[in-house]
C-alpha cells in the first residue's frame, strides 16, 4: 500500500514539473490582461467567476490535482486487503475557501499523499489558485473565499477592537487552545498527527480555517461560530503576536516540559560553578620567602 | 592508627596569632556570652572542616534556592490574595479586561503587570522551586552513588527523603495558587487522583474542597498549606538535616592523609563561609537572571481557570511529570465490582507508585545494611564503581524514573520529533519494564569492568602508549607503574567484599543455622552484590607484581638512556611529591 | 552493640599499600608574590565594584522603565522585569564570584585536619542514661498501676481524636450531587462564551461545537446571573458538553441510544472520564476525541468509546432533540455520572 502510494506519489511530480511549467508560462502569458483582477482581491473575489477561469481552473486541476482528486474531484479511494485507504478526500461541496486555504498556505499539492500537509512555500501564482478555486467551487455549493472585511480587523475602532480582543481571547480559549495550545504553537492529536503552529498564519488563512476545517481540524462555519467571533478570534491572536513578551524568551511557549529542561541546564550550570569553586587553585613549586 | 599530622598546620595562618588587647569586637563578644554562653560551641564549630569537593556543594544549591524561595515567596504575600471570590478584572492587561476572574488570579495578573519587579518576584520564585528540587535530587544521587548514606548517616538520608517529598508536594501546591488554566487543569486532575482511592477517595475529595469540586475553598486552603504548614516542616527539617551534618561531620573521599578517622579541609571561618557564601549569591542571582530572562509559567495567556477550558501541553512541572507519564502509559483498566468502581488506570500510576517509590527510597540505606550486615560507621566515600550493585541499583531507579518523565512529555515529543503518541505511549509500555532491567546489567558489568581495570593498573601499570621493540624484532607496549599515591587512592579504603551465606551462621556443631526464607533471600542478594566484584590487589599480589616490574627494569639498565618512555608521555612530571594536594 | 572506637574499622594495618600521608603543602602563587596577590585583590574589589554598578541600574531601572497600563518596550519585550532581572543577577552574581575568588586566591589555604569522634555516646554515659530512664520510670510508679496509665492512654487518644474530628466539617460529604449535572430536559444547548441556541441548520457536517447549558447564561429580572462564582464552576465541571456534527451515515450509536442524535449531531460530555480534564481535541477526520491531559481517545461515531490511553470508561452521552423552535435541547439529564470514577460510582 505504502509503495503504491509512493509511486503514484512520484509519477505525479513527474508530470508536473515537465508539464505544468510549460502550462503556466503558456497560461500566465495569456491571462496577462487578467492582472487587474489579481491586484484587487476584493473586487476579484466578488465578481463571479467566469468561465475562462473555471476553464483555466480545469486545466490545472487535471494537471495538478487530479492524481489524488479525481478528474473531476470527486475523490480516489484505495483498497487493499485491510480495507480503505483514501488517497485524495471528495472536493465535491468544499468551496473555493478551502482551496484558497490549502493552495495559499502551500499545503496542497501534498509532497506524499496520507500524511499531514504542512504549510509551505506555495507552488502556483495568485491567478492560477483563484482559477482553481473557481473550478472547485463549481462542484458543488461550499463556503466562497472570505471578502476582507469578513477577516480584517483593520477596520476597527479602538474601542471596537479593545472588545473584540477580550471576546475573542475568551472564544479562542474555548475552542482553539485545546489543540493549537494557549500560545498558538500548536500540539499533538492522535497518531502522529499535529495542530500546526499559527504563529505565522493570515487573518484570511485563519478565517477560512475555521470555515473549511482543513485535513482532520473541525469546522467552525458561520453558524458554529459567527463571521463577527471569527473576527474577534482574529484580533486576539494578532494582539498576542504584537504584544510584547512581559516574562523575557518564551522558550517556545510550549508549557512545563521546556521549563523543565532550562531548570536542568541550570543546575548543570550552578554545578559548574561549584565545581570551580571546589577546585584547587593554581600552585606554584616555589617557597614562601620567610621575612624575618 | 597514627595519621602524619606533622605536615598538617593545624592553624591556617601563616604566623601564630598574637593575643591582642581587648578590642570592641571582643568586648561585644564578650557581653553576648556572658548572657548565652556561646563561645564553647562557637569555639569547636568556627572551625568545622570543610572537604574540598564539587560534589559536596550540590546540597548547597538546595539550600540556597530555599532561601530564595523563603525571600521571594514573603515578598509575593503582600501582593498575593488567596481568594476565589469572583471579580471582575479591570487591570492593565487589555486581553483580559472586563472578564470575571477569581481574586487569586486577578491578583496574580496585578503582581505581574501592576508591580514594578512583581514579575521578577514570580518568576524567581518559580524557577527556585524548580532548582531547589532539582538540585535536591541530584545531591540525592551524590550521596547515594558514593555510598554517603551508610551508618551513621542513615537518619539523615531519611530526612533528605522527606524534604524531597515535601518540596515536591510544596512546589505542586504552590502551582496550583494563581488558579490560571494549566494550575487548574492541575488541581482538577488531583481531584480525580483522589476520588480513584477505593472508600475514602471521594470523601476526601470533598473534605478537601469543601463539597464539589472546584467549589471556593481549594486555593485558601492550598495557600496555607504552601506558605505555613509545608515551609514549617521543611525548615524544621532542613535545620535537623544540617545539624546532623555538623555532628557527624563531612564525609570524604580516600586519599594520603584522609582516613577513616579524620576529615580534611578547609575551615568553615574564613574559607568554607566565603565559599558558600558566595555560592549563596551565586544562586541568588542566578535565579534572578533566570526570571528576568526566561519566561516561566505566563499566567496571563492561559486565561482565568475555567473548568471547560483546556490547552493542548498541558503538563506538570517537571517533577510532577514522572507519575503523570505512568498515568500516560498506564492501560485503561477499570474494577466495576458490587456497584463500585475501583479505577486501577489512576489509582496504581498516582497514588500506589509514588508511595511504592518513595518507600523504597527511605528504605535504600537499610536494606543495603541488612544485606551486608555491616554495623561498622563510615566515613570514606567509595567510588560509584567499587559498589557496582549499589550503583546498577540506582541507574536502574533513575532509568525507570527517566522513561516515566519522558511519558510525561510525550505529547510535546510527539510534536517536536514528528513522532506519533500512540506509538511512543506503546514503546514506553515495553521500556519501562525492559528499560531499568538492560541498565541495571549494563551498568553492573561496567563497574565491574572499570574495576577489573583499576587492578590492572595497581598490577602491571598504566598504558603508557609506548611501543618497545626487543632484539628479537616483537613489540610490546610499555607499562609504567602508577605513582604511589595515585596507587593508595586506589585502594584506600577498600575491604575484600564478604558475600553472607547460610552456611557462614552455622553453629559449632557444624549443623547449619536454620535457613528461613528471609536468610536465603539475604544470601541471594548479597551474592548479587558482591560475588562478581574484582578485589582489591592484596599486599602479597602486589609485591609479586613490583617483582616483575623491577626485573624488567633491571633488563633495560644497559640501555643508554631510561626506556621507562617518559620523555614521550610526559608522565615524568607525576611524581608523587609533585601532584598537588587533593 | 559496641561503638567505641573499634566502631571505626581498622583499615590501615590491613591496607595493601600504605598511607603515604598527607603532601607537602604547596604555595599559590598569590601566598609566594606580593605582587600576584595585589592583582588577586584588584581583581575581586573589581568583581564588587561591578555588583555596585548593576545595583545602581537595578535602582535606576526601577524608576526608569514603566510597567502597567503603558509599559516600556525595548525590541520584542517589555523592558521593567529583563532590567530588572539582569541588574538584580548581576549584582548578586558579581558578589558571589567576588567572594569566592577571594577565598580561592587570598585567603590562607591550608588544609586542617578534624579528628573524628564515634556518632555514639559513651557506654558510661548510655547506661547512666538508660539507668535514670529506669529510674523515672520506677519513681512515677507508672509500670506498678496499670490503671493509670491506661486511663490516661485512652484520655489522651480521645482527647487526640477532637481537633481531628473539627476537619469533618471542611466540607459535606453529600456525593450524590455527583451524580447529576444541571441538565434537564428541554434545556437549550448553547454556544460557550456567547450563549447563543443552536439550530440544526447552523451546524455543518464537520463541525464541532463547544457548548454549555443554556442555564449558565439565563439571567434574573435584574439582569443578575442565575448561577455565578463558584456554583457556576461547580456545574461547569459537570455539564460541560461538545456538539459534533457527522454524517449520519458514520454514526454508529449505542444500544438504546437510536434517537440520541439529530440530523447526526451528538451531543458527549466534555469532561474526560480518566481523570477529569476537558476535552475537546477533535480529528474531524476519524471523529475521535483526544484528551490533552494523559492522551485518552475516544470514537464519537461510536457511543464515545475508548480507542486508546489511561480512559476505561466511554464519554457519557447526552440525548438531545429539537424544541418547538428548532433549536438543540437536551432529552434528559445525563444517564451516568460524568467525569473520573469514584469508589461509589455504579458503573455496571
Amino acid at each position: 500500500m505504502r509503495f503504491l502510494n509512493r509511486s503514484v506519489g512520484r509519477l505525479s511530480r513527474h508530470r508536473r514539473s515537465r508539464l505544468a511549467g510549460l502550462l503556466v508560462m503558456a497560461l500566465g502569458l495569456l491571462a496577462m490582461g487578467g492582472l487587474y483582477a489579481a491586484f484587487a482581491p476584493a473586487q476579484a473575489e466578488e465578481t463571479t467567476s467566469t468561465d475562462a477561469q473555471v476553464a483555466q481552473g480545469r486545466e490545472l486541476f487535471t494537471v495538478n490535482c487530479s492524481t489524488c482528486h479525481g478528474l473531476n474531484g470527486e475523490g480516489i479511494k484505495l483498497t487493499d486487503g485491510d480495507g480503505e485507504d483514501q488517497m485524495g478526500p471528495s472536493l465535491v461541496g468544499v468551496g473555493a475557501a478551502a482551496v484558497d486555504f490549502q493552495i495559499g498556505t502551500g499545503r496542497m499539492p501534498l509532497t506524499q499523499p496520507g500524511q499531514q500537509g504542512p504549510a509551505k512555500q506555495t507552488v502556483f501564482t495568485d491567478e492560477e489558485r483563484e482559477a482553481i478555486a473557481a473550478f472547485v467551487a463549481t462542484l458543488g455549493p461550499g463556503p466562497a473565499i472570505p471578502n476582507e472585511e469578513d477577516y480584517s480587523t483593520a477596520g476597527m475602532s479602538d474601542e471596537e477592537r479593545e472588545k473584540a480582543v477580550v471576546l475573542g481571547g475568551q472564544i479562542f480559549l474555548a475552542n482553539c487552545t485545546a489543540c493549537h495550545n494557549f500560545d498558538g504553537a500548536g500540539g499533538a492529536m492522535p497518531r502522529g498527527g499535529y495542530a500546526p503552529s499559527i504563529h505565522d498564519t493570515s487573518p484570511k488563512h485563519i478565517y477560512e480555517a475555521l470555515l473549511t476545517g482543513p485535513g482532520p481540524m473541525d469546522k467552525f462555519s458561520n453558524g458554529n461560530i459567527s463571521s463577527d467571533d471569527k473576527r474577534a478570534v482574529i484580533a486576539y491572536i494578532e494582539s498576542i503576536r504584537e504584544e510584547p513578551e512581559a516574562g523575557g524568551f518564551g522558550l517556545g511557549a510550549v508549557g512545563p516540559v521546556a521549563e523543565g529542561l532550562f531548570t536542568w541546564l541550570g543546575i548543570a550550570v550552578l554545578v559548574g560553578i561549584a565545581t570551580w569553586i571546589a577546585a584547587h587553585t593554581t600552585r606554584t613549586s616555589k617557597k614562601k620567602v620567610e621575612e624575618a | 592508627m597514627s595519621i602524619d599530622t606533622s605536615k598538617v598546620a593545624d592553624s591556617n595562618r601563616d604566623e601564630p596569632a598574637t593575643a591582642k588587647g581587648p578590642s570592641k569586637v571582643g568586648a561585644a563578644a564578650g557581653w553576648a556570652d556572658d548572657r548565652l554562653g556561646l563561645a564553647g560551641v562557637m569555639r569547636k564549630n568556627l572551625r568545622k572542616v570543610f572537604p574540598d569537593h564539587w560534589s559536596f556543594m550540590l546540597g548547597e544549591i538546595a539550600l540556597w534556592s530555599f532561601v530564595v524561595l523563603l525571600i521571594t515567596g514573603t515578598l509575593l504575600t503582600f501582593w498575593f490574595r488567596p481568594s476565589m471570590s469572583e471579580v471582575l478584572y479591570e487591570g492593565s492587561y487589555s486581553q483580559l479586561r472586563g472578564i470575571h476572574m477569581s481574586e487569586a488570579y486577578a491578583s496574580s495578573l496585578h503582581i505581574s503587570f501592576d508591580v514594578r519587579g512583581g514579575l521578577l518576584l514570580r518568576q524567581m520564585h518559580h524557577w527556585a522551586a524548580m532548582l531547589f528540587v532539582a538540585a535536591m535530587m541530584v545531591h540525592m544521587l551524590r550521596v547515594f552513588f558514593t555510598g554517603a548514606f551508610r551508618k551513621p548517616r542513615e537518619l539523615n538520608w531519611v530526612i533528605g527523603s522527606l524534604l524531597l517529598l515535601l518540596g515536591t508536594l510544596e512546589g505542586f501546591t504552590g502551582y496550583s495558587l494563581p488558579d490560571d488554566l494549566l494550575s487548574g487543569t492541575g488541581i482538577r486532575a488531583a481531584d480525580g487522583f483522589m476520588k480513584s482511592m477505593p472508600v475514602i477517595g471521594t470523601y476526601m475529595s470533598f473534605l478537601l474542597f469543601g463539597g464539589e469540586f472546584p467549589g471556593e475553598s481549594i486555593i485558601p486552603r492550598l495557600y496555607a498549606i504552601h506558605i505555613l504548614l509545608i515551609p514549617g516542616i521543611l525548615l524544621a527539617l532542613v535545620a535537623a538535616h544540617m545539624l546532623l551534618l555538623v555532628y557527624h561531620k563531612h564525609t570524604q573521599w580516600p586519599g594520603p592523609g584522609r582516613t577513616q578517622e579524620n576529615v580534611v579541609g578547609y575551615p568553615m571561618l574564613p574559607v568554607y563561609m566565603a565559599k558558600a557564601g558566595g555560592f549563596f549569591f551565586v544562586v541568588f542571582g542566578m535565579t534572578a537572571l533566570m526570571g528576568g530572562l526566561l519566561t516561566i509559567n505566563p499566567v496571563w495567556k492561559f486565561g482565568p481557570y475555567d473548568p471547560s477550558k483546556v490547552t493542548a501541553g498541558s503538563q506538570p512541572d517537571w517533577y510532577m511529570g514522572w507519575p503523570d507519564g505512568a498515568l500516560r502509559i498506564m492501560p485503561g483498566w477499570e474494577t466495576h465490582i458490587w456497584h463500585h468502581t475501583i479505577s486501577w488506570n489512576v489509582f496504581l500510576p498516582i497514588i500506589v507508585l509514588p508511595g511504592v517509590m518513595f518507600t523504597i527510597l527511605l528504605l535504600l540505606p537499610f536494606i543495603e545494611a541488612w544485606i551486608t550486615g555491616d554495623k561498622r560507621d563510615h566515613h570514606l566515600l567509595e567510588r560509584p564503581r567499587n559498589a557496582p550493585t549499589r550503583t546498577a541499583t540506582m541507574v536502574a531507579l533513575m532509568t525507570f524514573y527517566g522513561i516515566l518523565w519522558e511519558a510525561g512529555g510525550n505529547d510535546i515529543i510527539a510534536t517536536t520529533f514528528h513522532l506519533s503518541i500512540n506509538q511512543i505511549t506503546y514503546i514506553n509500555r515495553v521500556l519501562i519494564f525492559v528499560g531499568p532491567l538492560v541498565a541495571f546489567l549494563i551498568t553492573r558489568r561496567w563497574c565491574i569492568s572499570l574495576q577489573r581495570h583499576d587492578k590492572e593498573m595497581l598490577l602491571h601499570g598504566y598504558e603508557s602508549g609506548v611501543i618497545m621493540r626487543s632484539p628479537e624484532g616483537g613489540y610490546s607496549e610499555r607499562h609504567l607503574p602508577v605513582s604511589e599515591e595515585h596507587a593508595y587512592r586506589l585502594v584506600a579504603g577498600r575491604e575484600p567484599d564478604e558475600v553472607y551465606s547460610i552456611e557462614s551462621d552455622a553453629d559449632e556443631n557444624g549443623v547449619a543455622a536454620r535457613g528461613t526464607r528471609l536468610q536465603n533471600l539475604r544470601a541471594q542478594l548479597s551474592a548479587l552484590n558482591y560475588a562478581d566484584n574484582v578485589q582489591p590487589p592484596t599486599a602479597e599480589e602486589l609485591e609479586e607484581a613490583h617483582d616483575h616490574v623491577d626485573h624488567e627494569l633491571e633488563l633495560q639498565s644497559s640501555l643508554a638512556h631510561p626506556a621507562d618512555g617518559h620523555q614521550f608521555d610526559g608522565h615524568n612530571l607525576h611524581d608523587a611529591d609533585e601532584e598537588p594536594l587533593r | 552493640m559496641s561503638h567505641d572506637e573499634s566502631n571505626l574499622p581498622v583499615l590501615d594495618a590491613e591496607e595493601p599499600i600504605p598511607n603515604p600521608g598527607l603532601p607537602e603543602h604547596q604555595w599559590r602563587p598569590t601566598d609566594v608574590d606580593e605582587k600576584m596577590a595585589r592583582r588577586a585583590e584588584r581583581q575581586v574589589a573589581a568583581w564588587f565594584g561591578l555588583s555596585m554598578v548593576c545595583a545602581v541600574l537595578f535602582f535606576v531601572s526601577y524608576f526608569v522603565f514603566a510597567v502597567g497600563d503603558d509599559p516600556s518596550t525595548f525590541l520584542h519585550f517589555r523592558t521593567s522585569n529583563m532590567a530588572l532581572g539582569l541588574c538584580m543577577g548581576g549584582a548578586f552574581l558579581f558578589i558571589g564570584i567576588g567572594i569566592i575568588h577571594w577565598a580561592r586566591k587570598l585567603m590562607a589555604d591550608h588544609e586542617i585536619v578534624e579528628l573524628r569522634h564515634p556518632a555514639a555516646s559513651s557506654e558510661e554515659d548510655r547506661e547512666a542514661t538508660v539507668q535514670i530512664l529506669q529510674l523515672g520510670l520506677e519513681e512515677s510508679g507508672i509500670a506498678r498501676r496499670p490503671l493509670i496509665r491506661n486511663t490516661l492512654l485512652g484520655a489522651i487518644g480521645l482527647a487526640g481524636l477532637s481537633p481531628i474530628l473539627l476537619l469533618r466539617d471542611l466540607g459535606p460529604l453529600d456525593i450524590s450531587v455527583l451524580k447529576h449535572t444541571i441538565w434537564d430536559k428541554g434545556m437549550r444547548v448553547v454556544r460557550d462564551v456567547v450563549g447563543t441556541p443552536i439550530k440544526v441548520a447552523d451546524l455543518e457536517v464537520g463541525d464541532l461545537v463547544n457548548a454549555q447549558p443554556a442555564a449558565f447564561f439565563e439571567t434574573d429580572e435584574d439582569g443578575e446571573p442565575l448561577v455565578e462564582g463558584a456554583q457556576l464552576q461547580v456545574e461547569k465541571a459537570k455539564a460541560s458538553v461538545i456538539l459534533l456534527r457527522m454524517d449520519p451515515a458514520d454514526n454508529k450509536p449505542g444500544p438504546g441510544r437510536d434517537d440520541w442524535a439529530v440530523d447526526g449531531i451528538v451531543c458527549y460530555s466534555k469532561i474526560c472520564t480518566h481523570v477529569g480534564c476537558p476535552i475537546s481535541l477533535n480529528e474531524r477526520t476519524t471523529h475521535h476525541l483526544l484528551c490533552p491531559c494523559h492522551q485518552s481517545t475516544f470514537d464519537l461515531a461510536d457511543a464515545g468509546k475508548v480507542v486508546f490511553g489511561p480512559a476505561a470508561r466511554a464519554l457519557p452521552q447526552l440525548p438531545l432533540m429539537e424544541d418547538a423552535e428548532g433549536y438543540l435541547v437536551a432529552q434528559r439529564d445525563f444517564t451516568e455520572p460524568v467525569g473520573p470514577s469514584f469508589w461509589e460510582r455504579d458503573s455496571q
